[in-house]
């Protein structure tokens, strides 16, 4: 089986402003969203208290919400989770109150209610501890960048390494953008797979640019913009390919992953779409407007083409 | 130029060998056991537990299928939950005859079913984080202040002391915060003071000032001695939290400094929140009072059930010997700033020296002057129970506030001793800041979604590299299945907590790692496609997708070391995985993947095509098989 016969280079960087155009429109959509709705923030990051409590049967909302309500507690949400089964409730921190008793009276109130409750899980943040993560989360992301710049610029080129790195940060706006328009929930597992698809998708950035390089030492009387494009095309199968596998992965945890995984599998699978797309018609093209040229590489590559196994140092010439 | 040097080979036979091992108890299972742990700390476990316990089971007609012993805890496997229980019942009876006061915690417990030649090399099942197994977390904040706060009020009251005593005359000590501020109408008097703050109380730095007409010494603590403070304080309340939750029962807790000042503790299998936050915040208090010597409080100690004197109470030592004290309290554990266990500077017996604050101290002088030969009793009050810590005879007046405990006392109970005094109070008041719980059914749950979610992708992936790469995707396939087995292997090896988050990082790591098969497949189609020979195409293949290979993984291992050092609880967990995973599958899928295709196609001198699917040819109009590939 063979999924692409492509004839000819695809001239991808003759539509490079429209590609970019593209990203930017997205872009600034994502940002208006996140400035607009804001995330919708777990109780990790704001602090409060969640619980998941499960009955034999269907729940009655009403009467859950009563038995809560009569705490005279503020604030407390009563919903439905996953099934018609289970509520989940969530109670507001309070600032120096005795937070991490208020899940229990909560649990007593349900359970008077209706003996049958069941507590399958609680969480209890304190406001100290959400603010903590969501700068740890700042750092994380901040050491990622720069460490993937630093990382780029030694092995290729500045210009590859700030193409790459504006490329790939603008797939986690446009993440971030989703969970904002969405209203979905924004917790430290998705923080996770934002950032994991940030290091995932520079690779396929790099895939690229390392066959950019190549095809500078290979095809010297191509101009740059024909490197890049046939750099792109030859790349191009295996790109959507190992992009399908992982995301063959992805699917299967939101299929069968259960609620727990759902939006870190939503997350990762924007951000795989989104990287396929930003780092084969963004990140180049960015390289390109940066203005990337032969000698940039051959003195990063420079050792590299001295190889004598090398089967290319012969056809160099 | 496909071959592998024979130590390659021994390589991955030896990285397979060992990783299947080391996966090998994940496919066991879980048996549930009893088992048995000190109720002291510090003590280890008798070395003849088990014969104990073997004839306690014996005479209840219970059978555990395997036991194990190390000097922290003994474990015993049973058939089933029925078993168990009763094999508890029966342990409990033997071990702990005084169930008010046990020596012994007695725990239910679930524990691998491997056989023991596995276990004796050490290899155990992945450790499960409380989202998988069902447990209660806990994240306490220890208030630093307020340690801190209280060492400054503790030298307000020594300061006091030796004002008067060395007839230094101030204007009044006024607590500011954490520092002290003394006012002096002279200068002369600050002078001295200052010295003798210096010389006494090196910990703190004595700055001096003029107000007004007077003189100002501020005492501040030096920044390395509140690092002191701080530490000994965490310390001391994790001390002191073991010890509490010794009583609850659980098997096996993890109780952990996190950072400067916070501790970290987790309850696997314990349901009832109610219950464990109750005893994590509860206080406990010390009180020193006075052993009655009368003859009917004598009689009283001999006899279980004998009248105690009016006025008197009867407590337990330790040991279950009966200790008649009188109602009275002369001091509390306010008082009391360290104790530690040390030598006696004479006789070098065990030890174990007290320090009193200021008024402690004065009260101590007075008792101890008053009631030479008698014996005095310090009691440790928990849930209003109390407890004799110990019951030493006054040999002279103790001024001075440092008090000596020694005789005939070995160093181990002079630790245990010390340990207790000083977990009569916690050093430092506790929050807890962050709390989570999670059902075992809910436990359990996770652990099938996670492992379908690894499952169903796995399968996933691997038809379609197969489908798409024939025999190159099957050898692909293979690699993946050796990462994760590998992967497994070390996160059993490194007893890593694997949770839910983890177990999608393990999926994660599979669909990103295949990456590395497929640049490796597709360039040797690629070499195939521009008319190189097979083996040629495959030596060029590896060895030009490795340096992308390399780069790639680089910038993920960055993303996942980031989440790593940055992260905390869930995020903590993938990070782990993901690491983890980056670096075995490097190995699978180019050094492993490569031994296996130089053994099927490196040997062929002759080779003419290999099963790698369809190879399309742009110049030539009909897509050409590998199969009709010919040597050209």
């Amino acid at each position: 089986m063979e999924f692409f016969r492509i004839r000819r280079d695809i001239p991808f960087m003759r539509h490079a402003l429209a590609f970019n155009a593209v990203s930017l429109i997205t872009f600034l959509a994502a940002i208006f969203f996140l400035f607009s709705n804001g995330l919708n923030l777990s109780v990790e990051f704001t602090g409060g208290t969640l619980m998941e409590v499960n009955y034999p049967h269907a729940v009655d909302l009403e009467g859950a919400r009563k038995a809560v309500q009569s705490l005279g507690l503020k604030d407390v949400q009563v919903q439905n989770f996953g099934s018609s089964q289970d509520i989940l409730v969530r109670l507001p921190a309070i600032k120096g109150g005795a937070n991490s008793s208020q899940n229990d009276q909560v649990f007593a109130a349900l359970k008077s209610a209706d003996p049958s409750a069941e507590l399958r899980r609680t969480e209890f943040v304190g406001p100290q501890v959400g603010d903590e993560l969501a700068i740890d989360g700042l750092k994380a992301l901040a050491f990622v960048v720069a460490g993937i710049m630093l990382y780029l610029a030694i092995r290729f080129e500045w210009k590859f390494s700030v193409a790459a790195i504006v490329a790939n940060l603008h797939d986690v706006i446009i993440i971030l953008g989703f969970f904002a328009f969405f209203q979905w929930e924004f917790s430290l597992p998705v923080l996770a797979a934002v950032l994991a698809v940030l290091g995932y998708s520079v690779n396929e950035s790099v895939v690229i640019f390392d066959r950019i390089r190549e095809n500078f030492r290979r095809f010297r009387k191509l101009t740059t913009i024909q490197v890049i494009d046939n750099a792109i095309t030859s790349t191009m199968s295996r790109t959507i390919i190992t992009h399908g596998c992982t995301q063959l992965m992805v699917l299967s945890m939101l299929l069968f992953g259960g609620p727990s995984l759902h939006y870190f599998a939503l997350a990762l699978t924007i951000g795989i779409l989104f990287g396929i797309y930003s780092s084969v018609f963004v990140a180049a093209a960015i390289a390109m407007w940066l203005g990337i040229e032969r000698e940039d590489l051959m003195k990063a590559g420079s050792s590299k083409g001295s190889d004598p196994d090398d089967p290319n140092s012969g056809a160099v010439v | 130029m496909n071959r592998y040097a024979i130590w390659k080979y021994l390589t991955i036979a030896v990285a397979l060998l060992v990783g299947g091992l080391y996966t090998l108890p994940n496919f066991f299972g879980e048996a549930p056991a009893v088992q048995v742990s000190s109720a002291k700390p510090s003590r280890p476990l008798p070395t003849d537990l088990p014969t104990v316990v073997d004839t306690a089971l014996l005479a209840s007609g219970l059978h555990p299928q395997a036991s194990s012993f190390d000097p922290h805890s003994f474990k015993a496997r049973f058939a089933n939950n029925d078993e168990q229980l009763k094999a508890k019942d029966a342990i409990e009876k033997a071990l702990n005859p005084n169930l008010a006061n046990p020596d012994y915690v007695v725990a239910l417990n679930l524990v691998s079913r491997s056989p023991a030649w596995l276990t004796s090399l050490n290899a155990f099942p992945m450790y499960l984080g409380l989202d998988l197994r069902g447990g209660v977390h806990f994240m306490l904040q220890v208030d630093m202040q307020a340690a801190l706060t209280k060492k400054a009020e503790a030298l307000g009251g020594d300061l006091r002391t030796a004002f008067r005593e060395n007839n230094i005359r101030h204007a009044g000590i006024n607590r500011n915060g954490q520092s002290l501020e003394v006012l002096f109408h002279e200068e002369a008097t600050l002078t001295s003071a200052t010295h003798m703050v210096q010389d006494q109380w090196p910990d703190f730095t004595a700055l001096s000032s003029k107000q007004g007409e007077n003189f100002l010494l501020t005492l501040s603590l030096k920044p390395e001695a509140a690092r002191r403070v701080q530490q000994q304080a965490i310390k001391q309340n994790i001390t002191t939290l073991h010890n509490r939750i010794n009583e609850l029962g659980v098997a096996e807790p993890v109780i952990q400094q996190q950072g400067l000042d916070r501790i970290v503790v987790q309850l696997p299998g314990v349901q009832d929140t109610a219950k464990a936050k109750d005893i994590l915040g509860r206080t406990a208090t010390l009180e020193v009072r006075m052993v009655d010597d009368s003859s009917e409080a004598k009689s009283a100690e001999l006899s279980a059930n004998g009248v105690v004197p009016f006025g008197d109470e009867r407590f337990l030592e330790r040991s279950g010997q009966a200790v008649i004290v009188k109602k009275q309290v002369l001091l509390t554990g306010e008082n009391l700033t360290d104790a530690q266990p040390g030598f006696d500077n004479q006789t070098q017996e065990a030890a174990v020296h007290l320090t009193l604050d200021a008024k402690g101290a004065r009260i101590f002088r007075d008792v101890t002057r008053e009631n030479v030969g008698k014996r005095m009793a310090i009691l440790l009050f928990e849930k209003g129970k109390g407890e004799v810590v110990t019951d030493p005879v006054i040999r002279s007046e103790i001024g001075g506030g440092r008090v000596q405990i020694s005789g005939r006392m070995s160093t181990q109970e002079a630790n245990d001793v010390a340990l207790l005094l000083r977990a009569g109070s916690l050093a430092a008041p506790m929050e807890i800041i962050e709390e989570r719980s999670i059902g075992p059914s809910l436990g359990a749950e996770n652990i099938a979604k996670g492992f379908d979610s690894v499952t169903w992708g796995f399968v996933g992936v691997a038809s379609f590299m197969v489908i798409y790469y024939l025999f190159f995707g099957l050898i692909s396939s293979v690699s993946l299945a050796v990462n994760l087995l590998l992967l497994v292997a070390l996160l059993s090896m490194l007893q890593a907590t694997l949770t839910l988050p983890g177990m999608a990082a393990m999926a994660l790591v599979l669909g990103m790692a295949i990456d590395a098969n497929v640049l490796i497949n597709e360039r040797v189609r690629e070499e195939l496609r521009s008319g190189v020979s097979p083996q040629a195409a495959i030596h060029a293949g590896y060895d030009r997708a490795w340096a992308t290979i390399l780069d790639s993984n680089v910038t993920t291992l960055i993303a996942g070391l980031a989440l790593l050092a940055f992260g905390s609880g869930p995020v903590r967990g993938f990070a782990v995985v993901h690491c983890l995973g980056i670096m075995t599958s490097m190995f699978s899928s180019v050094f492993f993947s490569r031994g296996l295709i130089n053994l099927w196609y490196g040997r062929q001198k002759k080779l003419v095509s290999v099963s790698i699917g369809t190879v399309w040819r742009p110049n030539g109009d009909t897509p050409t098989s590998t199969k009709s590939l010919g040597a050209e």
